[in-house]
């Protein structure tokens, strides 16, 4: 467990639940990643305006952390599988109307039953997948 | 247009502080998400005070706030209505789920980690935006 860092996880997650609440306070939206940014690929100008400011500011938040601190981005696998998994991300959270945030946190947190099967599905195939390319192939 | 920037500046607000939140928590980090979803490995739990920290301020948000009627910035709430266990729910989610797993990179933390100029970052951003292309390509809403 050489990773393990339960303190700044939880800060960050405090921060994360945060977000999530200002979204739903200001703008009455829940804050699920996947479906603000596959909502800027199909042309709906009331929307858009909100929504790149909101990757805008995704990008930014995260930018000013990485400029003052360490943060380590290890991608490990390799660029076919970098592709493949990024195609299925983008596919699969699009069909399944959600992802990590949306499903994860606002859905779990909203107590929605679609999102406790999305969660329970994604977390259990993610973790089958990973034994399987670590321990298996 | 008023209210349209002020929607606006709110969701910058919100992205800010989550792109913020994904840093500090260390979950734009592929290898240590990875860590936690190897469970037959060297687990790392931290995702799950990730988790924790942030269903703890969601949970009440999303308890008390709808309780107001309306949003500040908007006429009413836009909350998810579908409630059906269907197809399309669990496969996509299953999809996810495979990808999630082969790379680490969920959508949110891909997106914020574009600040760090990497290639494989942004070729997992540009793959994901190809899917969801496809996905809206295909008739999907």
């Amino acid at each position: 467990m050489g990773d393990f860092s339960p303190i700044s996880g939880f800060a960050g997650g405090l921060l994360i639940g945060l977000a999530v609440a200002l979204m739903l306070l200001l703008n009455g939206r829940v804050a699920g990643i996947s479906g603000i940014v596959g909502g800027l690929l199909t042309l709906r100008t009331r929307d858009t305006l909100w929504r790149a400011a909101f990757v805008a500011g995704l990008v930014l938040g995260a930018l000013g952390y990485l400029s003052a601190a360490d943060v380590p981005v290890r991608v490990l696998a390799p660029l076919p599988a970098i592709l493949v998994g990024g195609l299925l991300v983008g596919f699969g959270t699009r069909l399944g109307s959600g992802c990590t945030s949306g499903h994860g946190l606002c859905g779990m947190a909203r107590l929605s039953r679609r999102s406790v099967v999305a969660t329970a599905t994604f977390f259990g195939v993610a973790m089958l997948t990973v034994f399987l390319t670590r321990h298996v192939f | 247009m008023a209210s349209n920037v002020f929607r606006a500046a709110a969701a910058l607000a919100s992205g800010l502080v989550f792109g913020l939140g994904l840093a500090v928590s260390g979950m734009m980090d592929p290898a240590r998400v990875i860590g936690f979803l190897d469970v037959a490995g060297d687990w790392d739990p931290t995702l799950a005070f990730v988790m924790g920290g942030a269903l703890l301020v969601a949970v009440p948000a999303y308890r008390f706030i709808p309780r107001r009627g309306r949003p500040l910035l908007e006429e009413e709430f836009s909350l998810p209505e579908k409630k059906a266990i269907d197809t399309p729910l669990v496969g996509g989610s299953a999809l996810f789920g495979v990808g999630w797993g082969l790379v680490g990179f969920c959508p949110g933390p891909a997106i914020a980690a574009l600040g760090t100029g990497f290639v494989p970052v942004f070729a997992f951003v540009a793959a994901m935006l190809a899917g969801m292309a496809l996905h809206a390509r295909l008739g999907g809403s």
